[in-house]
């Protein structure tokens, strides 16, 4: 459905050129909704706004539903722009008009006649609640409800593509929820594309089907969600995660040697993720009971990744090494992810 | 207060309004294209053209840098050739006109500036011309603050028409200085003044309003 490639774009700073895409290529499937996350400064913006030219990349194709935008004249685009709605962070709907105006505005633009567009607006309104709010003006609205307009008139003029950028960074936790909630539900009924730039990764958690970790202008890693939460390679990928789920130890083990090998007193430290359907897979009850060993859970999660669910749990075993070397090869043969930190003694602290 | 005050005070008072309003229209007719564009067409903006934005800027600042009185004497040619006198209410309307554009259009300009470009990014996404966004974004959302500028130039205006009345113009300052100066009548003097501080005070009320009708922020 989008298709970008060799995307660069620079700058003319005050201070000389300043890249800000060097080199994005990104291949985004109709249906798909597809995270870009980066720290601020990364280029995310100017990425999304190349999705629809907003921003017109110094070098570079940019292919949406199998036009080329690059090549496009004025008229043309605006055109196509029909086809790719967008919402903002700071919602952008206009103070003079009342929501039913905002939601009205891009079909007014296509000139459409008053009664039809009264047959799309009220449908719209509809899906994001806000029917009985049609005559107020934005301003008499909180956030959330703000950017729903805003989702109801990017929708207005039925597009393909669905470009997002900070969306929800300007909205309370459960506000961020309830309208991601409702960007889900669209792209399910309406098999939207969606495109969602944020610095947030529980946002790409909770809806995404894929993500791209853009850095510097560049994306450094890129794939299904679940891999790349899984198994991130990039130390950046790895600090967005870390906010959601902490590799941290428990406090008791915070400051204990960890040795690769066993010695009196330790337990072996070891890292179980579980996913889908291996998450119902009694693994620790099959543990202790196969082995003469003890098991103690020292910190344990259950998530979901958009309707994947995940788990992670952390173990320490004790018991004769012959016994710990079976129940690991054991634990190998699971369908899960194992990561086995190493030996380390509890401390007991102290009041 | 002598009683032939009164019809005086109304034809000058309804010359006055006529000088105004006329000017006023005429200026705003073509003051808020001229802010449209000083705004538009700068740089990173809809109808980006840097040197002409340039070209106009430079007309608007020299023809705000000449003084009313100046400017007024200075363009009898042209009022003769508009107006076919330079005397009198009508031919006052012509310089009137002409002081009152460049101020018209900075005013718009600064009105229109005020309009966050999110706005505007957003309707050209949505795929709007360049027309649909002066349209329907920026004077829309600029309304009440036009609104609140002109009111600013027609209370200009009100005090330019009486300097335009001193050189023959009619109006209430031309009632003065040939009643209240010339022929030493205080009555009149006070009553013109009193006659322009309603008038310039109802003005203001009544711009005052319209803006915050306007305001939906
Ligand atoms: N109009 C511009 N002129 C010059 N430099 C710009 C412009 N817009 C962005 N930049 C620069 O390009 C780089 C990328 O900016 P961009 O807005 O895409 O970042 P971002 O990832 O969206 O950041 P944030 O999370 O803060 O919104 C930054 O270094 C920024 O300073
Ligand atoms: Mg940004």
């Amino acid at each position: 459905m989008i298709k970008l490639s060799h995307i660069e774009k620079t700058y003319e700073g005050p201070d000389g050129p300043v890249p800000a895409l060097k080199g994005i290529d990104l291949t985004i499937e109709k249906g798909e909704i597809y995270g870009i996350i980066g720290l601020s400064g990364a280029g995310k913006s100017t990425l999304i706004r190349c999705i629809n030219m907003l921003e017109r990349p110094t070098s570079g194709k940019v292919i949406v539903d199998g036009q080329d935008l690059t090549e496009m004249d004025a008229a043309q685009l605006r055109e196509a722009r029909k086809n790719i709605g967008m919402i903002f962070q700071h919602f952008n709907l206009l103070s003079s008009a009342t929501v039913y105006d905002n939601v009205a505005f891009p079909l007014r633009l296509a000139k459409m006649p008053e009664d039809k567009i009264r047959e799309k607006v009220e449908p719209l309104l509809a899906l994001v609640s806000l029917s009985d709010k049609a005559n107020q003006y934005p301003s008499q609205l909180s956030g959330g409800q703000k950017q729903r307009v805003g989702i109801a008139r990017a929708l207005a003029s039925e597009p393909k593509v669905l470009l997002s950028d900070e969306a929800t960074s300007a909205l309370d936790p459960q506000t961020t929820k309830a309208i991601l909630q409702l960007i889900r539900d669209i792209n399910k009924k309406l098999g939207l594309t969606v495109v969602i730039i944020t610095h947030e990764m529980q946002v790409i958690k909770d809806i995404c089907d894929k993500v791209a970790v853009i850095e510097n202008g560049v994306i450094v890693e890129q794939g299904p969600v679940l891999d790349v939460f899984v198994t991130p390679k990039q130390p950046i990928t790895k600090d967005f995660i870390s906010v959601l789920m902490s590799n941290e130890l428990p406090v008791a083990f915070r400051d204990a040697e960890i040795s690769q090998e066993p010695f009196e007193g330790a337990q072996l430290l070891v890292r179980l993720t579980f996913l889908g359907e291996s998450a119902d897979d009694p693994v620790i009850a099959g543990l202790i009971r196969k082995f003469p060993i003890e098991v103690s859970i020292l910190y344990g999660n259950l998530d979901h990744i958009k309707d994947t669910p995940y788990g992670r749990l952390l173990i320490g075993i004790t018991g004769q090494q012959s016994d710990i070397d079976a129940a690991m090869e054991y634990l190998r043969q699971r369908d899960l992810r194992i990561e086995f930190i190493g030996y380390a003694e509890k401390k007991y602290l102290h009041a | 207060m002598d009683s032939n005050i009164t019809p005086l005070l109304v034809t000058a008072l309804s010359e006055t309004i006529r000088m105004v309003v006329v000017s006023m229209l005429a200026a705003t007719i073509v003051g808020i294209p001229i802010g449209v564009l000083l705004v538009t067409t700068a740089k990173h903006q809809i109808l980006e053209c840097v040197p002409f934005n340039r070209v106009l800027a430079s007309i608007i600042n020299a023809v705000r840098s000449i003084p009313f009185i100046i400017l007024m004497v200075a363009i009898i040619p042209f009022t003769r050739l508009v107006a076919g006198t330079s005397i009198g209410t009508n031919a006052a309307m012509v310089p009137l006109t002409i002081a009152a554009i460049p101020f018209i259009a900075r005013q718009v300009e600064t009105s229109l500036k005020e309009v966050p470009y999110g706005l505007i990014e957003a309707a050209l996404s949505m795929g709007a011309t360049p027309l649909q966004i002066i349209r329907r974004v920026y004077l829309p959302e600029a309304m009440p603050g036009i609104v609140a500028q002109l009111t600013t130039v027609v209370i200009a205006l009100v005090g330019a028409s009486a300097m335009a009345g001193t050189i023959g113009g009619g109006g209430l300052g031309d009632l003065a200085i040939r009643y209240g100066y010339q022929r030493f009548r205080p009555d009149v003097m006070i009553a013109t003044i009193l006659v322009l501080l309603v008038l310039v005070q109802l003005i203001q009320f009544s711009g005052n309003l319209l803006a915050k009708r306007l305001d939906k922020k």
